[in-house]
């Protein structure tokens, strides 16, 4: 059997010349490398169908590379089964997503709780942890709600409870803003940083400069390449 | 299987659990319930499919096994040690008779209770009035009958009495129940009188149907003296109805030909009257068979509808599905999910059609005023079968699921 993990270190994520090819011979990811340290907060900044939501699915091993080297929290994202995928998934790596992906039939408690629902931790723990996450997230008084009663950034707030809940080593973004109003928008651009500045690795994409700027490091990306790589 | 390599000696080994994604039955359970309930009018709609399969199967088995437990509490009451001697057709075709002799003969059998006989009256007819036709006999055929037929063949009065010692000198009638309802004589109060062969007869019985001889119920009875008197009636039986110790029926039956008619005993029918109600007992199981088929047929349209109203449903919930792999949910995690909630959604079906079946059950029953029989069996099957359908009917609908790319689901919603 042959190990999938990798020896520890100072590094998230790590992708090495990664090359990502979809049916039809585009190609979305030509040649890709990058590590991204632990506790580090990067915004990757590109217009659309520049390869930044590719980059993103591969680093959170919801989709392999065509080839190259993918190394997430130390595991070997390429050689590994899917199976342990999940499990890297599971425990490691919180989403959130642009369109939050909250379901309308569960309260904000309940949809925070499924942020746990795959590691094998009972019920009733989860939902102790969901509570704390949504109070973290100053939603303490939403518990309660269906997300048809909460606003947009309320909304996302619920989405970014259910990704840290587990407190992973890992959060990925993607445009959690976009469908946010600026007010909104800076709130939680606050949160993911304040929840990195906790210790957890933030990747975020983004095709707003703006929202970038927060970041201590920038890369851009154009036609599946990295352009740049500043860092403040 | 992720392995960690290998640490330092000092360092604690960490629980090797820690990188598996897992979850429960019982939360794949509550995660499929949730999913039934987040549509409940389809799920409930799908189910319906389930409900009416299986109702229907229920209900055709409880209303035939009561039906027939009815039928063997009948044969039950009315004894299966009836036998009855009839003459037969000899070789060249001619209707045999019995002798005078033959019912004393079998009285004298050892293992017999009674016997007792009825004589054809030929050339009598009975009528209303004299006014009505000769030929208009209703179908009613006159037989004159000993005494005692009633206690023989286990027939009560509807009203009346029977013929007697003291009756059967005279002009005397007791009609069966389809011969009084064709006169159109409600009850035998004792003045009514019909013109039967030419002189005016009294009703003075009328019978309950006779569960086994029908064929008497259209017939009206006179005594056999009066008969022998006015219609020069035979004394020779047309039938003998014997009833037979309970433990010796058969042996019985072997010996009544040889000692009603010793002289011809081949010409002599022996039958015995409860084997027909058995046979419409067990012919009433084969049209169950047919009807249960055509239940398996509903069933199979349900799992049908079941299996479409899934697959439409991981189209919907692609968003769904790339979440929850997103949270760590493996394929096999998926493909339970809604292997679950198509077997939960059958089963719950199956049980709904269990509740219809017996509610059908009970409604006939007390309609029929009859035992309500619903087999043990059916209250197992019944869920059972609705799990079976559901997984089967899941298969493919969780698997197509389980083969969604995580990045696609998460793209298309």
């Amino acid at each position: 059997m042959s190990s999938t993990r990798v020896a520890d270190s100072d590094v998230a994520l790590r992708l090495g010349d990664v090359v990502k090819e979809y049916a039809g011979g585009v190609f979305a990811l030509r040649g890709v490398s990058i590590d991204i340290g632990r506790g580090e907060q990067v915004a990757v900044v590109g217009p659309s169908g520049s390869g930044k939501t590719t980059m993103l699915t591969i680093l959170g091993t919801l989709e392999r590379p065509t080839s190259g080297e993918v190394f997430v929290a130390g595991h070997d994202a390429v050689k590994a089964t899917d199976r342990e995928l999940a499990g890297v998934r599971a425990h490691e790596i919180g989403f959130v997503f642009q369109g939050f992906h909250l379901q309308e039939v569960m309260t904000a408690l309940d949809n925070v709780a499924t942020g746990m629902l795959y590691t094998g931790v009972s019920a009733h723990e989860r939902r102790e942890a969901a509570r704390e996450a949504l109070e973290r997230v100053g939603l303490g008084h939403r518990l309660t709600h269906r997300p048809g009663e909460l606003s947009g950034g309320e909304r996302q707030r619920v989405a970014i409870a259910r990704a840290l809940i587990k407190r992973p080593s890992i959060v990925l973004a993607d445009e959690p803003t976009g469908n946010l109003d600026s007010k909104s928008g800076a709130g939680v651009l606050e949160l993911l940083h304040g929840l990195a500045d906790e210790g957890a690795t933030l990747g975020l994409i983004t095709h707003d400069p703006g929202v970038a700027e927060s970041f201590p490091r920038r890369i851009q990306m154009r036609d599946g390449e990295i352009v740049a790589d500043e860092r403040r | 299987m992720s392995v960690a390599l290998p640490r330092p000696a000092s360092a604690p080994e960490e629980p090797r659990d820690r990188d598996v994604a897992r979850i429960s039955l019982r939360e794949l359970l509550a995660v499929a319930a949730l999913g039934l309930r987040s549509r409940r009018l389809r799920a409930s709609l799908s189910a319906l499919g389930i409900a009416i399969g299986i109702g229907a199967m229920v209900a055709v088995v409880g209303i035939s096994a009561s039906s027939q437990a009815d039928l063997l509490a009948t044969i039950d009451r009315l004894g299966t040690n009836l036998l009855t001697v009839a003459p037969g057709q000899s070789f060249l075709g001619q209707s045999e008779t019995l002798p005078s002799t033959a019912v004393p003969m079998i009285k004298h059998m050892g293992a017999v209770q009674k016997a007792s006989a009825v004589y054809t009256v030929s050339g009598a007819t009975v009528r209303r009035t004299a006014y009505v036709p000769a030929e208009q006999t209703g179908g009613i055929g006159v037989d004159a009958a000993d005494t005692n037929l009633p206690t023989s063949l286990g027939g009560d009065m509807a009203s009346g009495h029977f013929l007697s010692a003291a009756t059967e000198d005279y002009p005397t009638v007791v009609l069966g129940a389809g011969a009084a309802q064709t006169l159109q004589i409600p009850a035998a109060t004792g003045h009514i009188q019909v013109f039967l062969g030419g002189t005016w007869f009294t009703v003075v019985g009328i019978l309950n149907p006779l569960i086994l001889a029908p064929d008497l119920d259209h017939t009206a009875f006179i005594g056999l003296p009066v008969a022998e008197r006015l219609f020069n009636t035979q004394n020779s039986p047309s039938t003998i109805f014997v009833r037979a110790n309970v433990d010796q029926v058969q042996n019985v039956s072997s010996l009544l030909a040889p000692t009603a008619d010793p002289q011809t005993p081949d010409g002599v029918q022996v039958s015995r009257p409860s084997d027909s109600l058995e046979a419409r007992a067990a012919a009433k199981t084969q049209f169950t068979t047919l009807l249960l088929a055509l239940g398996a047929v509903a069933l199979l349209v349900g799992g049908i509808g079941i299996a479409n109203i899934m697959v439409i449903s991981v189209l919907e919930r692609r968003g769904e599905i790339g979440l929850r792999r997103a949270l760590g949910a493996t394929r096999r995690h998926i493909r339970s999910q809604f292997l679950i909630e198509s077997a939960l959604l059958a089963t719950l079906g199956g049980l709904a059609g269990l509740l219809f079946g017996v509610i059908a059950t009970f409604i006939y029953s007390v309609a029929q005023n009859q035992p309500m029989v619903v087999p043990l069996y059916a209250l197992i099957a019944a869920p059972a079968a609705g799990l079976a359908i559901g997984a089967v009917a899941g298969l493919y609908p969780a698997a197509k699921a389980a083969r969604l790319s995580p990045t696609e689901a998460l793209r298309a919603a």
